[in-house]
C-alpha cells in the first residue's frame, strides 16, 4: 500500500511540476500576476509530494518490504538500520528519486529566497526550475520508477553492496548529490535572465550565493568520496582519474570557474556572456556526469544499471537543457554589453586568467574522460587514458592558476600600477621561495625539481592569503575585513594547504607490499611494524580474518592497528578494511589482504605525509565558501529591496 | 593598417600559436598515455604491441599458483579460446578469483608468459569486466559459426 501511495504522490509531483515550469513563465511573459502567483504554491506543494514518495521508499527500506523490486536488490533483513535507510540512494532507482528530493528542496529555498526579488525575475526563476524537475521527474516514472512490485515477493533481500555499508556513503551521496543539483540554481538564474536579455550587477549578485552555497556542497561531496576511497577500497589512493570522479570534478572546475567569473559581473557589470555560459556549462556538466554514472556506458562502483533506454533518456535532457538555453544565448548575445572595460594590470584580468585556467583544466578532464568511450562507441578499440596523462593535463594549468592566484588576491579593479603590488609581496614571496625549498630539503634529505616548485607555490598562496588577515589582526593596520574578504582567505589558504597536502603525497609517500607470517618484523618510513598474527572476528552481517600490527618509531609504541579482511554473508563478497593511524603530519595505512597459503598473508603498508592536508584543504575553502555567503551585503541587499517593495506596493494602494 | 591593429593582430597570432603549441604537446602525450584492450585470441595471433596494453579475460579455474608464502602468482587468463600464462608480483585485489573476470596490464615478456604490473578485478563477484565480455561474447560467435 505505502509504496502505491509513494508512486501516486510522484505523480503528482510530476503534475504540479508541469504548472510551474508553464505557468509562471508564460505569466512572466504577458504580465499576468495571478499566473506567476502560482510559481511559489506549485514548488513548495511539489517538494510535499516528494517527501512523501521519498518518506514512502525508505519506509519500505526500514520495514523490509521486499515485495519492492528495489528493496529486494538493494537490503536486507540483516542490515544494521542505518545502513537499509542509506540503501534507498544506494542503487540506481533510489538515487534518482533522491536527485529529484533534493532539487525539490533547492527549489523551496529559491522558492524562499526570492521574495527581495522583483517578481517577473523570480517566476522565470522558478519555472526553469520546473521545468528541470519535469524531465527529471519523468525520467523516474518512465525509465527508473523505485516503487516497482516483485512477485511473488522473496523471502529475504539481496544486500547492499559491501562497499557501501559505510558510514562515509552516510554522508558522500547527499554532499555531493546537494551539490550536483544545486548547480540547476545558477542555471536557472543565468536562463531567466536570457528570457528578458537583462543581465545586470542585481541579477549577479542574486546568483552569487546560490552558486556558492551549491559550490560549497560540491567541494565537500568531491572531498568526502576522496577520503572514502582512500580507507574503504583497500589500496591506499585518493584520486584515481576514473571516468566517475572526473564526472563530478568537471563540473566542479567550472562552479569554481563561474564564481569568480560572478564576482567580477557582480562589481563591474562585464563577463556577461561568459559567466552565463559557465552557468549552462556548470549544470550541462552535472547532467552528464548523471548520464555517464547512470547509463551504464561506464564501469565503476558508481554505475548501478546498464540500460540503454535510460541513457537515451538523460542524453535527451542534456540536449534539451543545454542546446535550449544556448540558442536562447545566440538571440541575446548581442544586447548583454559590457558596463566598463580594465586594464591588463587589474584584478578583472587576474580573474579572467583564473577561468581560462580552470576552463582549460575541465576541457582536459572532459577529453580524457570522453575519448575512451567515443572511440568504443565508434568500433575502433578499446582504450584507457592513463593517470600520468590526467596529472600532467591538470598540473600545467594549475600551478600558473596558483601562482596569479597569490597575486590577484592583492589587485585592484580596473587598473593599477605594479609597484604596490611588488612591494606588498615582496615578503610573501621571498618567505615561500626560501621555506619551499628548504623544509622539503630538510624532512627528507631530498626533493626533486618539481617538489620544490609546487611546495613553493603552495607556501606563496598561503602566504598570500594570510598577509592580509595577519596584517589587520597582529599589526592592526589596514580596514577590518568583510565577511567576503574573510571567505577569500580561507577558501585560498585552503587551496596553499591542498597543494601542499597534494605534492608531499606523491613525493614521499613509502609504501610497500609484503608477504607476513606472525611475528614478522618490517621497516617501513621510519617505523617498525611488528605483525601480530591473526584471529577470526564475527558480525551480524559478515565474518572477517583481523591482522593485529604493532607500530613502533625508535622502540616506543606507537599504536597497535587491527585491519580486517572481510567476507559479507549474503553477497559472498570479500572486502579490505584497512588500518590507519592518522595523525596530521602523516598517516600510517595497513591493509590485511589474501592470505599466501602457508600461514603468510599478503599485507599493504603505506606512510603518507601530509595526507590529511587534502581533505582539510578543501574544507577550508567550504569554510571560505560560508563565509562569503554571510557577508552583510547579500542580507543588506535582501533588506533593502524588500523594503523598496513595500514602499511602491504601499504607493500603488 | 594602423600600429595599434598590428599590434593586435600580433597578439592574437602570438596566442593562436601558442594554443597550437600547448595542444600538440597535449595530443602527443595523450597518444603516449593510451593503453589498449587486447583479449588472449589477439594476443594469441601476436597482434599486441611491444609496450604496455591490458589483457582481460576469465582467469581459468584450478590455474592460480604460488610458492607458499610468496608475492608471486601465476594465473592463466582464456577467452575460451585461446589461453595466456599471466605473473604478478603484490596483492591481488578483493574480487580476484578463479572463473571471474579479470583486466591485467602489462607487457609480454619473453617465453609468451604477460608480466602484470597491475590487476583490475572490481565490483561484485558476478560481474564481468565489459571488454572481457565483448571478447567471450566473440569467441561464442567464432565457435557457433
Amino acid at each position: 500500500m505505502i509504496p502505491e501511495v509513494g508512486q501516486f504522490a510522484l505523480i503528482l509531483a510530476f503534475c504540479l511540476a508541469l504548472i510551474q515550469a508553464v505557468l509562471p513563465i508564460v505569466g512572466a511573459a504577458r504580465g499576468r500576476a495571478e499566473w506567476m502567483a502560482l510559481a511559489r504554491p506549485a514548488a513548495a506543494g511539489q517538494f510535499v509530494f516528494i517527501a512523501i514518495a521519498f518518506g514512502a521508499l525508505e519506509y519500505a527500506f526500514l520495514n523490509d518490504d521486499f515485495s519492492v523490486l528495489f528493496v529486494a536488490q538493494h537490503s536486507n533483513s540483516a542490515l544494521p538500520i542505518f545502513y537499509k535507510f542509506t540503501a534507498a540512494w544506494g542503487g540506481h532507482e533510489g538515487s534518482m528519486l533522491f536527485w529529484i528530493t533534493v532539487l525539490a528542496i533547492w527549489t523551496l529555498a529559491v522558492a524562499a529566497g526570492s521574495r527581495s526579488q522583483p517578481e517577473e525575475f523570480a517566476s522565470r526563476v522558478l519555472g526553469v526550475l520546473g521545468i528541470v524537475s519535469c524531465g527529471i521527474l519523468a525520467f523516474a516514472l518512465f525509465t527508473s520508477n523505485p516503487f516497482i512490485r516483485l512477485t511473488p515477493a522473496p523471502a529475504d533481500g539481496n544486500d547492499l553492496n559491501p562497499l557501501l555499508q559505510d558510514p562515509g556513503m552516510i554522508i558522500h551521496p547527499p554532499m555531493l548529490y546537494v551539490g550536483y543539483v544545486g548547480m540547476a540554481v545558477p542555471f536557472a538564474f543565468a536562463v531567466a535572465a536570457l528570457f528578458t536579455g537583462r543581465l545586470d550587477k542585481n541579477w549577479a549578485k542574486w546568483t552569487r550565493p546560490w552558486t556558492i552555497a551549491a559550490w560549497m556542497f560540491l567541494t565537500c561531496g568531491i572531498t568526502l568520496g576522496s577520503w572514502w576511497s582512500y580507507y574503504e577500497l583497500g589500496w591506499g589512493g585518493w584520486w584515481f582519474w576514473d571516468p566517475v570522479e572526473n564526472s563530478s570534478f568537471m563540473p566542479w572546475l567550472v562552479a569554481t570557474a563561474l564564481l569568480h567569473s560572478l564576482a567580477v559581473t557582480e562589481r563591474r557589470g562585464i563577463f556577461k556572456s561568459w559567466t552565463v555560459l559557465l552557468a549552462i556549462a556548470a549544470f550541462s556538466l552535472s547532467l552528464l556526469g548523471t548520464f555517464l554514472t547512470r547509463s551504464g556506458v561506464l564501469v565503476s562502483v558508481h554505475a548501478f544499471a546498464a540500460d540503454p533506454t535510460r541513457g537515451l533518456f538523460i542524453l535527451g535532457l542534456l540536449a534539451v537543457f543545454s542546446g535550449g538555453p544556448l540558442l536562447l544565448y545566440a538571440l541575446r548575445a548581442g544586447s548583454l554589453e559590457a558596463e566598463g572595460g580594465f586594464k591588463l594590470l587589474s584584478r578583472e584580468a587576474f580573474l579572467l586568467a583564473n577561468n581560462i585556467l580552470l576552463v582549460i583544466a575541465a576541457g582536459a578532464v572532459l577529453f580524457g574522460t570522453l575519448y575512451p568511450l567515443i572511440i568504443d562507441s565508434l568500433g575502433l578499440g578499446k582504450i584507457s587514458v592513463g593517470t600520468p596523462w590526467f596529472d600532467a593535463m591538470f598540473l600545467v594549468p594549475m600551478l600558473p592558476l596558483a601562482v596569479l592566484l597569490g597575486v590577484g588576491m592583492h589587485s585592484i579593479w580596473k587598473t593599477m600600477s605594479g609597484t604596490p603590488l611588488i612591494q606588498r609581496l615582496i615578503w610573501p614571496a621571498g618567505i615561500a621561495l626560501a621555506l619551499g625549498v628548504t623544509l622539503p630539503l630538510l624532512a627528507y634529505g631530498k626533493a626533486s625539481a618539481l617538489t620544490a616548485i609546487a611546495t613553493v607555490i603552495a607556501l606563496w598562496v598561503c602566504a598570500a592569503a594570510l598577509l592580509e588577515p595577519l596584517r589587520w589582526w597582529v599589526l592592526r593596520r589596514g580596514a577590518p575585513l568583510t565577511r567576503a574578504q574573510l571567505g577569500m582567505c580561507f577558501a585560498h589558504f585552503g587551496v596553499g594547504v591542498f597543494i601542499l597536502g597534494a605534492t608531499f603525497v606523491s613525493a614521499y609517500t613509502v609504501e610497500t607490499e609484503v608477504s607476513a607470517r606472525g611475528g614478522d618484523r618490517f621497516q617501513v618510513g621510519g617505523y617498525d611494524i611488528l605483525f601480530r598474527g591473526v584471529k577470526p572476528v564475527e558480525s551480524a552481517n559478515f565474518t572477517a580474518e583481523e591482522g593485529e600490527f604493532e607500530l613502533r618509531k625508535g622502540g616506543r609504541l606507537v599504536t597497535v592497528l587491527a585491519s580486517q579482511q572481510r567476507v559479507y554473508r549474503v553477497q559472498q563478497t570479500p572486502t579490505t578494511e584497512a588500518a590507519i593511524d592518522s595523525r596530521l603530519g602523516r598517516d600510517v595505512f595497513i591493509a590485511l589482504s589474501k592470505p599466501l597459503g602457508d600461514n603468510a598473508w599478503s599485507v599493504r603498508i603505506q606512510v603518507k605525509p601530509l595526507i590529511r592536508f587534502l581533505w582539510l584543504g578543501p574544507l577550508l575553502m567550504a569554510i571560505g565558501g560560508l563565509l562569503a555567503i554571510s557577508d552583510r551585503r547579500y542580507r543588506l541587499a535582501a533588506r533593502e529591496s524588500a523594503a523598496t517593495r513595500a514602499v511602491a506596493a504601499a504607493g500603488t494602494t | 593598417m594602423t600600429p595599434r591593429r598590428t599590434q593586435r593582430l600580433l597578439l592574437i597570432g602570438l596566442v593562436v600559436a601558442g594554443v597550437a603549441v600547448a595542444v600538440t604537446f597535449a595530443l602527443r602525450a595523450f597518444r603516449e598515455n593510451l593503453t589498449y584492450f587486447f583479449s588472449p585470441s589477439q594476443v594469441a595471433a601476436g597482434e599486441t604491441p611491444s609496450r604496455t596494453f591490458r589483457l582481460g579475460g576469465l582467469v581459468l579455474e584450478n590455474s592460480m599458483t604460488r610458492e607458499p608464502g610468496s608475492l608471486t602468482v601465476r594465473f592463466v587468463v582464456s577467452d575460451l579460446a585461446h589461453e595466456i600464462p599471466v605473473q604478478y608480483t603484490g596483492v591481488l585485489p578483493d574480487l580476484f578469483k578463479e572463473g571471474k573476470g579479470v583486466v591485467v596490464r602489462g607487457r609480454l615478456g619473453a617465453g609468451g608468459e604477460f608480466v602484470a604490473e597491475e590487476v583490475i578485478a572490481k565490483h561484485d563477484e558476478n560481474y564481468t569486466p565489459p571488454e572481457v565480455a565483448d571478447a567471450l561474447a566473440k569467441t561464442r560467435g567464432r565457435v557457433t559459426k
